[in-house]
C-alpha cells in the first residue's frame, strides 16, 4: 500500500541527497584541520551511504539493503568508539588535534 | 725393422731426467743431479745413433719412415697424431741436438759446479732436450709446433735463470713474448693450412701438392709467409732478432745450446722441412733470402762495435742464421742445412770458448778487460782459435764449405741473387773482421784486466773436453763437401745444383771460393791493424765517424724504437683508454647512471609518504573517483566488461 | 642404479648442509663435514662418465617425475655429452674449495660451510635439469648463497667492498633473469610444457610468431650472457673477484652461463642464435683482446685476474657462435678448461693474499726464492692459461681459433690470435713482477712459508689434470661430440629452413611482381 505520500517525492531526489550529503562528507573530510571533525564526516559519509540504500531496497522492494544499513550503522558505531579513544591518545601525547600537525608516520 | 727404433725414447728419456732432477733434484747429492742430468741425454743420443745407423743401413735406399704412437686431437674435421718422422733430415737434426747438447751438458757440469740452483739449471736443460727432439722428430705442423713452443718455454726458465737480477728475468720474457708474436704467425699458417688441405700432416700436405703440380702462389704464398713470420720469430731475424742479445743474460752453454746450435735453427729446419710448400711460392722464398740476407748484414755490422764478447757472439749468431735464410731462400735447402750444421759446430765452440774466458777470468765478460790470455788459457785459445777460423770461412775449415755452398747459390740464383750474394760477400768480410777482432782483443797484447784479485786460470776438464772435440768437428766438419752433403739430403729437400755439372760451373765455384778466403784473409788483416798491437787507430776512427759509430753502438736505436712505438702506447692505451674510459666511464659509469635514476625516482616517489593525513585521505578520495569514473566510462562504451544497469527511478 | 644417480647427486650435498647446520659450530667440524659430503658427491659425480656412452644420441640416466600438475613441472634430469663433464667438473671443485678455504674462514664457518653445499646443489641442478621451470628455480637459487657469501666474507677492499659486491652480483645477475621468467612463461602459455625436448621440438616445428620469439630468444641470451660474462655485460666480475672468497670466485664465472647458452639459447632457438651470431662473434673477439690488454695494466692481481678470465671465457663464447663442430668442441673443452685453470689460479692468488695480505702487485717481488714451490705452480698455471702446447688450454684454445679462422672469418680469425702474444705478456709480466727480480720490502721482512701440505694436495692433482688433458683431449672430446654434432647440424638445418624460407619469399614477391608486371602489359 502506497501513502500519498512516498508517491509525491520520486526515489531520484533521495540519491541526489545522498550524493550531496557524501560530497559534503568528503569535502568535510578533506578540508577540515580538526580530527574530531574529520570524523563527523566520515560519519556524513556512511550515513549518506545508508540513505541511497535505504532508496534503493524500496525501490527494487527488496529487504537486503536495509539489513546492510544495520551492518554499515554497526561498524560506524564501531569505528566511532576505537577512532575517538585514539583521538583522545593522540591529543593525550600531543597536545593537539591539528591534522596537519600528526605527521610522524612519513619517510 | 719397423717397430724397433724406438723413436718414442729419443724426447722421453730426457724428459724423465727433467722430472727427476724438478721433483727430486733439491735434496739428492750434485754428484747424482750429474749422473741423472747426463745419463738421460746421453741414452738418448745413444737411442739417436742406433736408429740412424739402422735407418741409413737399409737397402737399397733408406726411406722416410713415420710410426704414428696415438691419436692427439680428434674433434670435427681436425685430426692430429702423435706421429714421428725419420728420414735423412731428421737424423742429420738429432745428431746435432742430442750429440751437440750432450757435450754440452758434460761442459755444464764444470761450468755451473758452483751455481745455486744446480739442479734447476740441469732440469730446465733436460726439459729443453725432450721439447727439441720433439721438435725435429715431429711429423705434423701441431706437433712441431708443440716443440716449437716448449723449447721457447725452456728458454725462458733459462734465461731467467739467474731469476733474482732483474736484467734476466726481462730478457726472459722478453724471448718469450717476441717468440709470441712469431708463433701468431705459426697458429695463422696452420690455420690457412687446414683451411687449404684439411690437414696439417707433412706427408699428407706433400702428397696433396704433389698431385697438384699445377698450384702456385696466392693461398700457398700467404701461407709460407705467416710460417716465415714463426720462423723470423724462433730463428731471430728481422724483425724479431732482438731477443736474442738480450738472451745472453743466461748462462753460456745455454746460449751456446739454445741460441746458437739448437734452438735457433729451428725456423731454417721447419723451412727446409717443408720446402715443398716454399718452392710452391717463389715470392716467400725470396723474401725469405732477402730478410736473411739483410739480417745478416744488419746484424754484422752491429757486431763490429760490441764490446761484450757474449754480445759479439749474439749478433754474430743472427748473423749466420742470416745466411741460413739466404740459402733457404734461393732454394738450396741443403746449403742451408750443411751451414746450419757446421754453425751448430763453431758456434757452441765458440761461446763455450767465451765461457771457458768468462770462467777463467772470474766472471769478466767485458772485452776491454781482457787480453794477454793465450799464454795462460792455452786449451781454450786453441779451440777458439779454431773457432774463429771457422767462421770467418778460411779453408779447410767448416764454415768455408758451408758458407761457400750458400754463396755459390745465391750468385746463380739469377739478378736478385747476384745482389744477394755481393752482400754475403760483404757480411763475410765483416764477420771475419769482428770475429779476429774479438780474438785479439781476447787472448792478445797486454792483459787490460781491473781485477788483481784473481789470476786467469785455466778451465778444468770436463770443460775443456768438450771445446777439443767441438773444435776438430769445426776443422774437419766440412769435409763431407755439400755434394756429399746434398746427395745425402736430396730425397728429403731436393737437390741443390752441381757445379760438377754445368757450364763452367767448376771454374766459378773456384773463383767464387777464391773471392771468400781472399775477403776472409781481409777481414784477418785489418783486425790485426786495428787490434793487434795495443794503438789508438780503433779509437780515432771511431771518434771520426761518430755519427755511424753511435749508430752501432746503440743497435740502429731499434729496441727504443720497439719500445716506443709499440710497447708504450699499448701500455697507455690500455691503462687510460681500456681502463679509464672504457671500464670507468662506460661500464661503471653506465650502471652507476642506472643506479641514479633509480635512486632519483626513489627519492621523488618517497615524498608521497609525507605523513599529512590530509594528503592521504586526498588520494584516496582521488583514486576512488578515478576507479569509479572509468567504471562507468567502461560500461557507457562497453568496454572492460563492466555491466551497469541504469535504472530510473519512477514508475 | 642409473637412474637415481643424478638425484643422488643433487642430495647429497643438501644433506650435507643440513648436517653441517645441526652440528655445532667449530671451524674443523663444519669443515670436515662439508668436506666429507663435498668428496662423495664427486664421487658419485665420477660414476657418470665411468657409464656414460659416448656415442649414443640424447640425454642418459634420465629421471621424468611428474611433479606440480598445473602448471605442469616434471623433476626431469639427465645428462649429455654436454653437461656430463661440466658435472664432474663441479664436483671436483667442491672439495678443492672446501680445502682452500680450510684455513681461511676462521669464522661462522657453519653458515659458511651449510650455504656452500647449498650452492654445490644449486649449480649441479642447473646443469642437469631438463624442465625449463626446474632450471629457473635452480638458476635463481645458485645466486643467493652466493651473494650471500660474498656479502658476509668479502675481503673490503674497499669500504662495505663485500656487500657492494654482491649487491652488484646480484644485481647484474637477478635483473636479466626476470625477462627470462617471462619467456618461459610465455613458450609454456604456447605450448603447455616445460620439457626442454617439447619445447626445442616446438619451436622448430615453425608455430610460434617470429617476432615474439625473437623477443623471447633475446631474453634468454642477455640472461646468459650477463653470467659468463660477455664482454659488456661484465662489468660485475671485477668487484666480486676482488671480494669473493677463494671458494666461490673460482665457480661464479663461465660454467653456468656457457652451459646454459649452448643448450637454452642455441639449442631452443638456433635460427635466432644465428642472427645474434655476428654481435656475439665480434663481442667474443674484441673481449679477447679487451680482457688481455687491461690485464697487462692491473696494479691489484684480482682484477688482474678477473680481465685475464673475461679474456679466456670469451674463447668460449667464440667457439660457440661460430657453429662449426670444432668450435663448438673447442668450447666446451675450453669451458672446463676453465674451470680447472682458473681454480689453480685462485688458489694460487689467495695463498699469496693469505701470506701476505695485499693484492696490490708493486709490493710484491722475488718471491721465487723464498717459495719456490708456489712459484713453480704458478708457472705452470700461468703457462696453461696462455694455452702453452701440452697443456689444456692449447687445445681449447686451437680448437676455437682454427675453427673460427676456417669457418667464421679471417679477419676475426687473425685478430682473436693476437690474443695469444698478449696473453703471455700479461701472465709473464704478473710472475715476474711478483717472483722474479730483487725481493722487495715486503718479502724481505715477513716470515714466508711455502706451500704446505693441503695446499699442495689441492693444487698438484688440478695441475696434472691439466696436462693430461692437454695429452689426452680425446678421453674428454669423445662424449662431448656426439651434443656439439647434433647441436652444429641442427644450427645449420636452421640456417637453410631460413634461407629456404628467406628464398621461397623472395620467390614469391618476384613471382608476384612478374605477373603484376604480366598483367599490366597485357
Amino acid at each position: 500500500m502506497h501513502s500519498s505520500l512516498w508517491n509525491d517525492i520520486p526515489s531520484f531526489w533521495y540519491l541526489i541527497l545522498s550524493a550531496l550529503l557524501f560530497s559534503l562528507g568528503v569535502v568535510g573530510f578533506l578540508i577540515k584541520r580538526t580530527l574530531i571533525t574529520v570524523f563527523m564526516s566520515i560519519e556524513l559519509m556512511l550515513n549518506a551511504v545508508n540513505l541511497s540504500f535505504v532508496t534503493f531496497a524500496h525501490d527494487w522492494h527488496q529487504v537486503k539493503g536495509q539489513i546492510f544499513v544495520f551492518f554499515v550503522m554497526m561498524v560506524a558505531a564501531a569505528e566511532a568508539a576505537v577512532g575517538l579513544a585514539i583521538i583522545i591518545s593522540i591529543y593525550r601525547s600531543r597536545a593537539t588535534l591539528n591534522v596537519d600537525q600528526i605527521d610522524l608516520m612519513k619517510l | 725393422m719397423t717397430a724397433h727404433l724406438h723413436l718414442w725414447l729419443i724426447p722421453l728419456l730426457p724428459f724423465a731426467g727433467f722430472l727427476v732432477n724438478g721433483l727430486l733434484g733439491k735434496r739428492l747429492p750434485k754428484a747424482l743431479v750429474s749422473a741423472v742430468a747426463l745419463g738421460f741425454p746421453l741414452a738418448s743420443l745413444a737411442v739417436v745413433v742406433r736408429a740412424s745407423v739402422l735407418f741409413l743401413s737399409l737397402k737399397p735406399q733408406p726411406i722416410a719412415w713415420a710410426v704414428t704412437y696415438a691419436s692427439w686431437i680428434n674433434a670435427g674435421p681436425l685430426h692430429v697424431d702423435f706421429t714421428f718422422l725419420l728420414d735423412q733430415l731428421t737424423v742429420l737434426m738429432l745428431l746435432i741436438v742430442t750429440g751437440v747438447g750432450f757435450l754440452i751438458h758434460v761442459y755444464s757440469v764444470g761450468y755451473m759446479a758452483h751455481e745455486d740452483g744446480y739442479w734447476r739449471y740441469f732440469s730446465y736443460l733436460n726439459l729443453f732436450l725432450f721439447f727439441m727432439t720433439v721438435l725435429v722428430l715431429a711429423e705434423n705442423y701441431l706437433l712441431m709446433f708443440v716443440g716449437w713452443e716448449g723449447v721457447g718455454l725452456a728458454s725462458y726458465l733459462l734465461i731467467g735463470f739467474y731469476f733474482e737480477r732483474k736484467s734476466a728475468a726481462d730478457a726472459g720474457k722478453k724471448a718469450f713474448v717476441v717468440n709470441r708474436i712469431g708463433d701468431f704467425g705459426f697458429l695463422l699458417g696452420m690455420f690457412l693450412l687446414l683451411s687449404q688441405f684439411g690437414s696439417l700432416s707433412f706427408t699428407q700436405i706433400g702428397v696433396s701438392l704433389a698431385a697438384n703440380p699445377a698450384m702456385q702462389g696466392g693461398i700457398l704464398t700467404a701461407i709460407a709467409l705467416c710460417l716465415v713470420l714463426g720462423a723470423c720469430g724462433k730463428s731471430a731475424q728481422i724483425p724479431l732478432y732482438v731477443w736474442l742479445p738480450d738472451a745472453m743474460e743466461g748462462p753460456t752453454p745455454v746460449s751456446a745450446l739454445i741460441h746458437a746450435a739448437t734452438m735457433v735453427t729451428a725456423g731454417v729446419y721447419m723451412i727446409s722441412r717443408t720446402h715443398f710448400l716454399f718452392d710452391r711460392s717463389p715470392f716467400a722464398l725470396a723474401v725469405v733470402a732477402l730478410i736473411g740476407a739483410a739480417t745478416a748484414f744488419f746484424a754484422a755490422t752491429i757486431a763490429l762495435v760490441q764490446t761484450d764478447i757474449k754480445r759479439v757472439l749474439a749478433y754474430s749468431t743472427i748473423s749466420q742464421l742470416g745466411y741460413m735464410f739466404l740459402g733457404c731462400g734461393v732454394a738450396a735447402y741443403s746449403a742451408a742445412v750443411f751451414h746450419l750444421m757446421t754453425h751448430a759446430f763453431f758456434k757452441a765452440l765458440l761461446f763455450l770458448a767465451a765461457g771457458s774466458v768468462i770462467h777463467g777470468l772470474n766472471g769478466e765478460q767485458d772485452m776491454r778487460k781482457m787480453g794477454g790470455l793465450w799464454k795462460k788459457l792455452p786449451v781454450t785459445f786453441w779451440t777458439m782459435t779454431a773457432g774463429v777460423f771457422a767462421i770467418a770461412g778460411f779453408f779447410p775449415f767448416a764454415g768455408f764449405f758451408s758458407k761457400d755452398a750458400i754463396l755459390y747459390e745465391a750468385f746463380q740464383h739469377g739478378a736478385l741473387g747476384k745482389g744477394l750474394y755481393v752482400v754475403g760477400l760483404v757480411t763475410a768480410l765483416l764477420t771475419s773482421f769482428y770475429m779476429f777482432r774479438l780474438w785479439y782483443l781476447t787472448f792478445f797484447g797486454e792483459s787490460r784486466a781491473t781485477d788483481h784479485e784473481h789470476h786467469p786460470h785455466e778451465s778444468p776438464w770436463s770443460m775443456l773436453t768438450p771445446l777439443v772435440i767441438l773444435a776438430l768437428l769445426s776443422i774437419g766438419g766440412g769435409w763431407v763437401g755439400i755434394e756429399r752433403f746434398g746427395a745425402y739430403l736430396a730425397p728429403v729437400v731436393g737437390s741443390v745444383t752441381d757445379p760438377a755439372l754445368e757450364a763452367g760451373g767448376k771454374s766459378l765455384d773456384l773463383t767464387l771460393s777464391v773471392i771468400a778466403v781472399v775477403v776472409a784473409l781481409l777481414g784477418l788483416l785489418i783486425a790485426h791493424v786495428f787490434y793487434f798491437r795495443k794503438n789508438d787507430r780503433a779509437a780515432k776512427l771511431a771518434a771520426a765517424a761518430s755519427g755511424p759509430y753511435g749508430l752501432l753502438v746503440h743497435k740502429y736505436w731499434i729496441d727504443e724504437l720497439y719500445h716506443n712505438v709499440i710497447v708504450t702506447p699499448l701500455v697507455l692505451g690500455s691503462r687510460y683508454i681500456l681502463g679509464w674510459v672504457g671500464e670507468g666511464v662506460i661500464v661503471r659509469g653506465s650502471a652507476w647512471l642506472l643506479g641514479g635514476v633509480a635512486t632519483l625516482l626513489g627519492e621523488l616517489v618517497r615524498r608521497w609518504q609525507s605523513g599529512n593525513l590530509r594528503s592521504y585521505s586526498a588520494w584516496l578520495a582521488a583514486g576512488a573517483a578515478a576507479l569509479l569514473f572509468f567504471a562507468v566510462v567502461g560500461a557507457v562504451l562497453g568496454i572492460g566488461g563492466t555491466e551497469l544497469r541504469m535504472v530510473w527511478v519512477g514508475h | 642404479m642409473d637412474n637415481i644417480i643424478l638425484s643422488q647427486i643433487l642430495v647429497t650435498p643438501l644433506v650435507g648442509a643440513a648436517l653441517v647446520l645441526l652440528l655445532p659450530d667449530r671451524r674443523k667440524l663444519s669443515a670436515a663435514i662439508a668436506l666429507a659430503f663435498s668428496l662423495l658427491t664427486f664421487f658419485f659425480t665420477l660414476h657418470l662418465p665411468a657409464h656414460f656412452q659416448s656415442s649414443a644420441a640424447g640425454f642418459q640416466f634420465v629421471q621424468d617425475i611428474p611433479w606440480i600438475d598445473r602448471p605442469a613441472i616434471h623433476y626431469h634430469v639427465g645428462v649429455d655429452g654436454l653437461s656430463l663433464w661440466l658435472v664432474v667438473l663441479t664436483g671436483l671443485l667442491a672439495p678443492v674449495g672446501v680445502l682452500a678455504s680450510w684455513k681461511t674462514i676462521q669464522t661462522r664457518s657453519k653458515v659458511f660451510y651449510a650455504l656452500f653445499l647449498v650452492q654445490q646443489t644449486a649449480m649441479l641442478g642447473v646443469f642437469v635439469s631438463l624442465d625449463l621451470m626446474l632450471y629457473y628455480g635452480f638458476w635463481e637459487l645458485s645466486l643467493v648463497p652466493m651473494a650471500i657469501l660474498i656479502a658476509m666474507y668479502g675481503r673490503n677492499l674497499t669500504e662495505n667492498g663485500g656487500p657492494k659486491a654482491a649487491i652488484r652480483f646480484f644485481l647484474y645477475t637477478f635483473i636479466p633473469s626476470a625477462p627470462l621468467l617471462v619467456a618461459i612463461l610465455w613458450l609454456y602459455a604456447k605450448t603447455h610444457s616445460f620439457q626442454f625436448a617439447d619445447l626445442q621440438s616446438a619451436i622448430a616445428s615453425g608455430k610460434f610468431p617470429a617476432g615474439p620469439l625473437c623477443w623471447a630468444a633475446f631474453a634468454f641470451l642477455i640472461a646468459f650472457a650477463v653470467k659468463v660474462p660477455v664482454l659488456g655485460l661484465h662489468g660485475w666480475l671485477t668487484d666480486v673477484f676482488s671480494e669473493a672468497p677463494v671458494a666461490l670466485g673460482m665457480i661464479v664465472a663461465g660454467k653456468l652461463g656457457l652451459y646454459s647458452l649452448i643448450r637454452f639459447h642455441v639449442g631452443l632457438f638456433p635460427v635466432q642464435a644465428r642472427q645474434a651470431a655476428p654481435w656475439l662473434i665480434a663481442l667474443a673477439a674484441i673481449g679477447i683482446l679487451y680482457g688481455a690488454l687491461l690485464a697487462l695494466v692491473q696494479k691489484d692481481f684480482w682484477k688482474l685476474l678477473a680481465y685475464a678470465t673475461i679474456g679466456s671465457l670469451s674463447f668460449c663464447t667464440l667457439g660457440i657462435y661460430g657453429f662449426t663442430l670444432a668450435g663448438l668442441d673447442g668450447a666446451v673443452y675450453q669451458t672446463i678448461n676453465e674451470g680447472v685453470i682458473g681454480a689453480a689460479l685462485f688458489i694460487l692468488l689467495g695463498v699469496l693474499y693469505d701470506r701476505f695480505g695485499t693484492s696490490q702487485i708493486s709490493l710484491y717481488g722475488g718471491l721465487a726464492k723464498r717459495t719456490p714451490v708456489l712459484a713453480t705452480l704458478f708457472v705452470i698455471t700461468g703457462l696453461a692459461l696462455v694455452g702453452l702446447p701440452l697443456f689444456n688450454g692449447f687445445v681449447g684454445e686451437f680448437l676455437v681459433l682454427s675453427s673460427t679462422f676456417t669457418g667464421v672469418g679471417m679477419g676475426w680469425g687473425a685478430l682473436a690470435t693476437i690474443g695469444v702474444i698478449l696473453s703471455a705478456a700479461y701472465l709473464l709480466t704478473l710472475v715476474q713482477k711478483v717472483f722474479y727480480g730483487p725481493q722487495s720490502d715486503m718479502v724481505a721482512k715477513l716470515p714466508v712459508h711455502d706451500l704446505n701440505g693441503l695446499e699442495q694436495l689441492n693444487l698438484w692433482p688440478l695441475a696434472i689434470l691439466m696436462l693430461a688433458m692437454g695429452v689426452l683431449p680425446n678421453f674428454w672430446l669423445g662424449a662431448i661430440e656426439t651434443r656439439a654434432k647434433e647441436t652444429a647440424e641442427r644450427s645449420e638445418s636452421a640456417l637453410r629452413t631460413q634461407l629456404d624460407f628467406l628464398s621461397q619469399h623472395v620467390l614469391a614477391a618476384r613471382l608476384r611482381a612478374e605477373t603484376e608486371s604480366a598483367g599490366d602489359t597485357k
